[in-house]
């Protein structure tokens, strides 16, 4: 066999294949071949790795260089450099965002140094196409362990003991859910997998499917014995075709390997495993829906109990487990369930990833111990907020999730301690926003998307939630009156109680945390029709400031309306009349001199001094 | 790919095991031979090209290859940096393919510097 001394660890996720890997790869093969290193130096294409901003990236080994943003132009030098000569090609090494310096070593990277690989222990570092690369890297062992040494009791147990909790979003124990499927009498059972990964911003499951389709498959098979299960599907939704063609591959692979099908790996044991399709809507996420769907009818949830554990597809007993839930098993029925708890704290234990995005430094996919810090994530992981601004809030867990202000950074991340913020755990999705945001917005982003994916099979979602839309939009576009609050609150509550599935009962989230947390930014919009964040357009002047403007002409030239007049060198003047309130400006301004003051303001620089002074206030008392 | 067996899974690990001790670190052994413009204009490329076959030929997974920058010896030249795991490095010098290939077989595999070709013993290791 040849054998080689570096192997190129080229990511071929989703977001790199869309930044050029294919083009680099074809340019660095061609390059080794030209300098005859290509029977020293494999090149193998990897699954996301998580840093998809900063794509396409490559991991050098044994070297443990990480290079980034890679370009065709950049392959020669790269090669002659690095591969040939040995020295580490600086230009394309990971810099941290405030200094110059170039990080070779993945190890030393900040955003790789505080996670702990579990879910993502294979993320770049096996092929995901050959099922090989996956047993180097003790693929199928656990599947063999539970198969063959192993009691359908054993299995339950040690998942049980581990405390593992569902990372679809509701956190409910899997052990448990896995019992009670188990103890139902029936010749038929459904082992499935949700792939679905509705949560707008939220790419965990894409990440894990595309870059180690194998883990979950492992996972099932292990979950299809503990529940006696023959059969399955794994539901994902049709705009993720890379994740569809990597787990069909490892389906075709592992059944032609004997680890899927009939006796599995001559243990009499037998589970096919089919892929399902979804057309993509939120509301198939939900366990009962998604089942629905899978029979071909629309998906939309029924009430519960029965539970699926007795009636699910097709009215038999089913399980549903998340992508991630189902890659954590294999580790736990290894390694056992005391080292599974050894991280995380005693109700949530392990690691949980997120995918990390906003207004942070470093965004990606990141996968922490639970119990860690969110300003841990933020600031150590993240990197911290982008441009130097000023931190806001976290949003967490997606349309059902809340928003989290700076005095709760301090806050772990375990499914009790985010729930008593008013936010969940979710799925993981991770927002950050800068005090460029607007709270009532963010709101009302969600809103719309709830109101928008709400399957319409219950009153308290199809109506509630756009009753509240429609109430949120007239507060941004300025037409906000007294009692809206507590419209918003009593209305929130009620939709909770009473809808029939989780995307009613979870909807009001964004809209209740915000309101709990940024009252203020609320009562300002409806009292004064200021935004004090410039994002909503009705509701804020722009007004440039005599004293800080030192009339460089930036604010004039970026105007796309025209509407900023002045001489150079002396104070700049917006012709309200003219302004479309785009906020480009302000962004532009390098001395700060764009004001952002109440909607319809006209007075002289005096008053503008009052106003910018409680201006200031109020974003220390936001803060 | 034929049905797999549970012993059929761990062959397919230590048939890999070179790759992913790669990848993964813990391996045995490193060589780095030093291919600067002068190291190369010395005959570097062939070193490097013996040391492959040889670790091809020998089947060992535990021993990595890497490459540095010029060693600062150009009258030297070729050279290579041999370490074992918790020993000290050696450094060898005037390499050519015959060299590489003794010292492979002694030092790597056998664990016994190959005096007559080394130049320094215990430098400053190179990554
Ligand atoms: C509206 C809605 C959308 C959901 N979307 C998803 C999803 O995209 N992926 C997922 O794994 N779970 C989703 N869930 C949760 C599932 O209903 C279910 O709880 C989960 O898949 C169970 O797996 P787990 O126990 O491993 O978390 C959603 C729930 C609701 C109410
Ligand atoms: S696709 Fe390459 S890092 Fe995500």
């Amino acid at each position: 066999m040849e054998k080689f001394r570096a192997n190129l660890m080229l990511c071929a996720g989703t977001g790199c294949v869309a930044s050029g890997t294919m083009k680099v790869k074809k340019a660095l093969q061609e390059e080794l071949r030209k300098r005859d290193l290509d029977e020293e130096i494999k090149i193998v294409l990897t699954g996301c790795n998580g840093y998809c901003a900063e794509g396409p990236v490559m991991a050098v080994y044994p070297d443990e260089v990480f290079y980034q943003k890679l370009t065709v132009e950049d392959i020669p030098k790269l090669v002659e450099e690095h591969f040939l000569k040995g020295r580490p090609y600086q230009k394309l090494m990971f810099k941290e965002p405030e200094k110059k310096t170039a990080i070779p070593m993945m190890k030393d990277i900040p955003f790789f140094k505080h996670q702990v690989l579990r879910v993502l222990r294979n993320k770049g570092l096996i092929d995901p196409e050959k099922i090989e690369e996956y047993i180097a890297r003790d693929g199928y062992q656990a599947a063999a362990k539970a198969l063959t040494q192993m009691t359908v009791e054993e299995i339950i147990k040690v998942v049980k003991d581990s405390g593992l909790r569902g990372r679809g979003g509701a956190g409910f124990p899997t052990g448990l859910k896995w019992e009670f499927a188990s103890k139902v009498k029936s010749d038929v059972k459904f082992m499935l997998c949700n792939g679905d990964e509705g949560d707008p911003g939220a790419f965990m499951d894409r990440s894990v499917m595309e870059a180690d389709p194998h883990s979950v498959i492992e996972g099932m098979i292990i979950g299809a014995k503990a529940i006696g299960a023959h059969h399955g599907y794994i539901y994902v939704r049709a705009e993720y075709p890379l994740a569809v063609k990597r787990l069909q591959i490892a389906i075709d692979q592992a059944t032609e390997a004997g680890l899927l099908g009939k006796n599995i790996l001559d243990t009499g044991f037998d589970f096919e495993l089919e892929i399902y399709q979804g057309a993509g809507a939120f509301v198939c996420g939900e366990e009962t829906a998604l089942m629905r769907s899978i029979e071909g009818k629309r998906g939309m949830p029924r009430p519960r109990p029965p539970f699926p554990a007795h009636k699910g597809l097709w009215d038999k007993p089913s399980v549903l487990n998340n992508v991630e839930t189902l890659a954590q098993i294999a580790p736990i029925i290894i390694n056992g369930s005391e080292w599974y708890r050894s991280l995380g704290t005693e109700k949530s234990t392990g690691t949980k990833v997120f995918a990390l995005t906003g207004a942070v430094n470093n965004v990606g996919l990141v996968e922490v111990p639970m119990g860690i810090p969110l300003r841990t994530i933020i600031y150590d992981i993240g990197g911290g907020i982008r441009k130097g601004r000023k931190y806001k809030s976290v949003q967490l867990g997606g349309p059902s999730g809340g928003c989290i202000p700076e005095s709760l950074l301090d806050t772990p991340v375990t499914y009790e301690d985010i729930v008593a913020t008013g936010a969940i755990v979710g799925s993981g999705g991770m927002v950050v926003m800068d005090d460029n945001t607007c709270m009532v917005g963010t709101a009302k982003f969600f809103l719309e998307f709830t109101a928008d994916e709400s399957c319409g099979k219950c009153t308290p979602c199809r109506v509630g939630t756009k009753i509240l839309l429609d109430i949120l939009t007239d507060i941004t576009e300025g037409r906000g009156k007294e009692g809206d609050i507590e419209t918003l609150q009593d209305l929130g509550r009620d939709i909770i109680t009473t809808s029939l599935c989780g995307l009613g009962q979870t909807a009001p989230n964004p809209v209740l945390t915000t309101i709990k947390y940024f009252r203020e930014e609320y009562e300002s919009h409806i009292k004064d029709k200021w935004c004090k964040a410039g994002v909503c357009r009705n509701l804020v002047t722009f007004w440039i400031d005599e004293k800080l403007c030192k009339g460089c002409g930036a604010c004039l030239r970026a105007c796309p309306s025209k509407a900023i007049v002045g001489e150079k060198k002396k104070p700049h003047k917006i012709i309200q009349e003219l302004c479309v309130h785009c906020r480009t400006c302000y962004e532009t301004c390098k001395f700060k001199s764009i004001r952002i003051l109440p909607a319809g303001y006209e007075s002289g620089p005096s008053e503008l001094v009052e106003v910018t002074a409680t201006e200031g206030e109020t974003t220390k008392g936001e803060a | 790919m034929p049905r797999l067996t549970i012993d059929d899974l761990r062959k397919i690990k230590e048939k890999h095991k070179a790759d992913f001790t790669l990848r993964e670190g813990g391996y045995r052994a490193k060589v780095t031979v030093h291919m600067g413009t002068c190291g190369i204009a010395a005959g570097a490329r062939n070193v490097m090209t013996a040391l492959m076959d040889e670790i091809t030929k020998s089947n060992v997974n535990d021993v990595i290859v890497t490459t540095s920058g010029c060693a600062g010896l150009c009258a030297r030249e070729p050279l290579a940096t041999v370490e074992i795991m918790n020993k000290p490095p050696v450094k060898y010098c005037d390499l050519n393919d015959e060299k590489i290939r003794e010292i492979f077989k002694e030092h790597v595999l056998g664990g016994n510097p190959v005096e007559k070709y080394a130049l320094v013993v215990g430098s400053e290791t190179t990554y």
